[in-house]
């Protein structure tokens, strides 16, 4: 049988527009101390390390490898990294644990997304042949997907700028946020737009940052944390990559990850990473969220979007719920590429 | 100046690259018809036609091998409007992003209308291909597209409202025997970052400004490093600060016989790990002098360049040189290769 898996600590550095050295290291070193003394663990207790980030926010190549200066890498650990946001380097040190592999696991994401110009960074994403060439930059590409809902009727601009405006009273409380406040959704949808039907508050802010958490097996996580949050379920699926292959203003992989992780019906709290206003409410009906969940008390990432580490951070946020024992059950999500392309479900539980 | 408060060095980085990639049968036929004027649809066992094509049939996993042509002309699904076009955007004036229905094709396509004002764009607008003047087999032979007046056309030029269900051969020559087929693209990458020193490195650089080397000694295992790092054995910041000597010995060397882009010097030359006297890591650098004599322990010296000439750049050091003194034993820096 499969060990049960615990998040049992996790930390975040404040998202800001500009901060750190491009490398990251000097970032994640007090980021590991306060993961691993949450934890309750010593760096030479981490049996694999593994990190989500980008050579392309970094602008030169292997920047991963730098960061493992931050870790003490000596004597040789255990290590592995994805060219993605650090939520998918957290599946893979759920299965390296699940596998037997691994006991514990420190799982980190980093970027500093300031360095380059981001929208247009992230054109690389997409299709190299015929699409990439064209240097559609982020922020149009989503516009897109929120016109086609809008058309369909599936969102509003009020709507949206509700989303904004919850997400901004909400992250007044959070330390770790980069934008918040108390603006009213009129004054909201009476500012001009950024790229029609977007405006500047349906975008997520450009955030440097980063995020560290730490994952254990069964007794080991008892041992370590007295509430661990456990994990009961993960799943990631994908979209078509074309954007004119799919129908955007529906999210078919998010919807198939709920469905492979069973989320359940009475989720206390879901964290989502949308990093535009429309997508939280195409997400809220593909992974059928009701009106009882309550979505991204921490502000989400519309309140601070740290590139290859906001997922992860949406993870941890909903982990801290559980752990601190706010939340019974809760979910974290994550997604990556353009337009809600890729999705990562994980649903979090106490356990008593 | 008191560089110990100064704020971290900032600096330019730009980078560039072309991506080669070679297309296969699909998009070598799709990248031949753009070059000759027409655009050709995969289509799918399903008997859709998808515009950019598929590879492969999502339903079935076969090969595709069908490809249709389509109409220059389509319908706007989708659309956002740019006012500041980034570099690298198909168009340098305020443009129309959209999603792209061609007729003849069941998908869109994204990219860009020359519309004039954000008032002309909707969804369900008429545009039409701007082909590119010069045309390479690219997505790019597509310049643009601009509005269009007129109603649906079919491929053949003749008006239709049915698509996804016409596959009339075009006129011209079928891309699949063409000569001179486009097998492959060459995409340029031009990106700009500012890249952020931290402030040790940063105190590093200003100390070679200076003329000198400054390292720092690591509170776990003492050891110096040079340039500061955080100690990659103990994953702890490095802090006091450790003045190094431009005097050192050679640990390891190559000597470089191969020419290569951006090269600088002519080959044969000889690069070394060279270890200051005073630090825990080697540093790379060039030596000049005795080229044929570098050797294991051979003790050297900094060449500075002009003083007036100096930077916060380890450029200021040109090479180094040889000093004659007799080669350091090898237990002096067995530790350090």
């Amino acid at each position: 049988m499969n060990p049960a898996v615990a998040v049992i600590g996790f930390a975040q550095a404040p998202c800001r527009p500009s901060a750190g050295t491009t490398s990251g290291v000097e970032t994640l070193v007090p980021l590991f101390h306060q993961a691993l003394s949450a934890a309750h663990l010593d760096r030479r207790e981490v049996d694999f390390w593994c990190s989500g980030s980008s050579d392309y926010l970094a602008g030169r190549a292997f920047s991963f490898v730098n960061a493992i200066d931050a870790i003490g890498a000596y004597p040789p650990i255990c290590e592995s990294h994805v060219e993605m946001d650090a939520a998918w380097a957290f599946y893979e040190a759920y299965v390296k644990i699940l596998a037997g592999e691994a006991e514990t696991a420190l799982v980190y994401g980093f970027g500093k997304s300031s360095a380059g110009l981001l929208r247009r960074v992230l054109a690389l994403q997409l299709d190299p042949y015929v699409t990439a060439p064209l240097w559609p930059d982020s922020v149009s590409v989503a516009a897109l997907q929120a016109r086609l809902a809008i058309d369909a009727g599936v969102v509003t601009e009020q709507a949206m700028a509700e989303v904004a405006a919850r997400s901004r009273a909400d992250a007044t409380t959070n330390p770790y946020a980069q934008v918040s406040g108390q603006p009213t959704v009129d004054e909201l949808v009476a500012t001009p737009y950024l790229a029609d039907p977007l405006r500047a508050h349906d975008c997520a802010p450009v955030s440097d940052g980063a995020a560290a958490l730490v994952l254990a097996a069964g007794e080991r996580a008892r041992r370590h944390r007295e509430q661990p949050a456990w994990i009961s379920g993960v799943a990631h699926r994908v979209d078509p990559q074309g954007l004119g292959e799919r129908d955007l203003t529906t999210v078919p992989s998010a919807t198939a990850a709920a469905e492979a992780v069973a989320l359940p019906a009475d989720l206390d709290v879901a964290e989502l990473h949308a990093p535009f206003t429309h997508q939280e409410l195409l997400l809220r009906t593909a992974l059928g969220l009701g009106d009882r969940v309550r979505i991204n008390p921490s502000g989400g990432a519309l309140c601070g979007n740290p590139m290859f580490s906001a997922g992860l951070a949406r993870i941890g946020a909903a982990a801290e719920q559980v752990m601190t024992g706010q939340a019974r059950r809760a979910a974290g999500h994550a997604t990556s590429g353009p337009a809600l392309q890729q999705n990562l479900i994980c649903v979090l539980e106490a356990r008593s | 100046m008191d560089t110990a408060s100064a704020p971290p060095l900032a600096a330019p980085l730009d980078i560039a690259f072309d991506y080669t990639r070679s297309l296969g049968p699909v998009l070598g036929r799709f990248m031949t018809g753009l070059r000759d004027r027409r655009v050709l649809g995969a289509r799918t066992a399903d008997g859709r036609v998808h515009v950019p094509p598929l590879e492969y049939d999502p339903a079935t996993h076969t090969p595709i091998t069908e490809l249709v042509p389509v109409s220059p002309t389509g319908t706007v699904t989708s659309w956002t409007w740019t006012d500041r076009p980034l570099d690298g955007q198909p168009l340098d004036r305020p443009f129309g992003w959209a999603l792209i229905r061609l007729d003849g094709a069941d998908t869109a396509l994204l990219h860009a209308v020359d519309a004039g004002a954000r008032e002309s764009m909707r969804t369900g607008m008429r545009v039409r291909v701007r082909w590119a003047a010069e045309r390479s087999g690219d997505i790019r032979d597509i310049a643009c597209f601009e509005p269009d007046s007129g109603p649906p056309h079919s491929p053949d030029g003749t008006t239709s409202g049915a698509p996804g269900t016409n596959g009339a051969p075009a006129a011209g020559a079928d891309p699949a025997t063409s000569v001179d087929p486009v097998i492959g693209i060459v995409t340029p990458i031009r990106l700009s970052y500012t890249h952020t020193a931290s402030a040790e490195e940063s105190r590093y650089l200003h100390a070679l400004s200076e003329g000198r080397l400054l390292g720092q000694r690591c509170p776990a295992c003492r050891k110096v490093y040079v340039p500061p790092r955080v100690c990659p054995a103990d994953g702890v910041p490095t802090e006091e600060e450790v003045p190094v000597r431009d005097h050192g010995t050679v640990t390891t060397f190559c000597v470089v016989n191969v020419p290569f882009a951006g090269q600088r010097l002519e080959p044969p030359y000889v690069v070394a790990q060279v270890l200051l006297d005073g630090a825990d890591i080697p540093i790379p650098h060039l030596i000049i002098g005795q080229a044929g004599d570098v050797r294991m322990g051979m003790r050297v010296a900094a060449v500075w360049r002009d003083r007036a000439t100096w930077t916060t750049t380890p450029e200021n050091i040109a090479h180094f040189r040889p000093t004659g003194e007799p080669d350091a034993p090898y237990e002096s820096y067995q530790e350090h290769l």
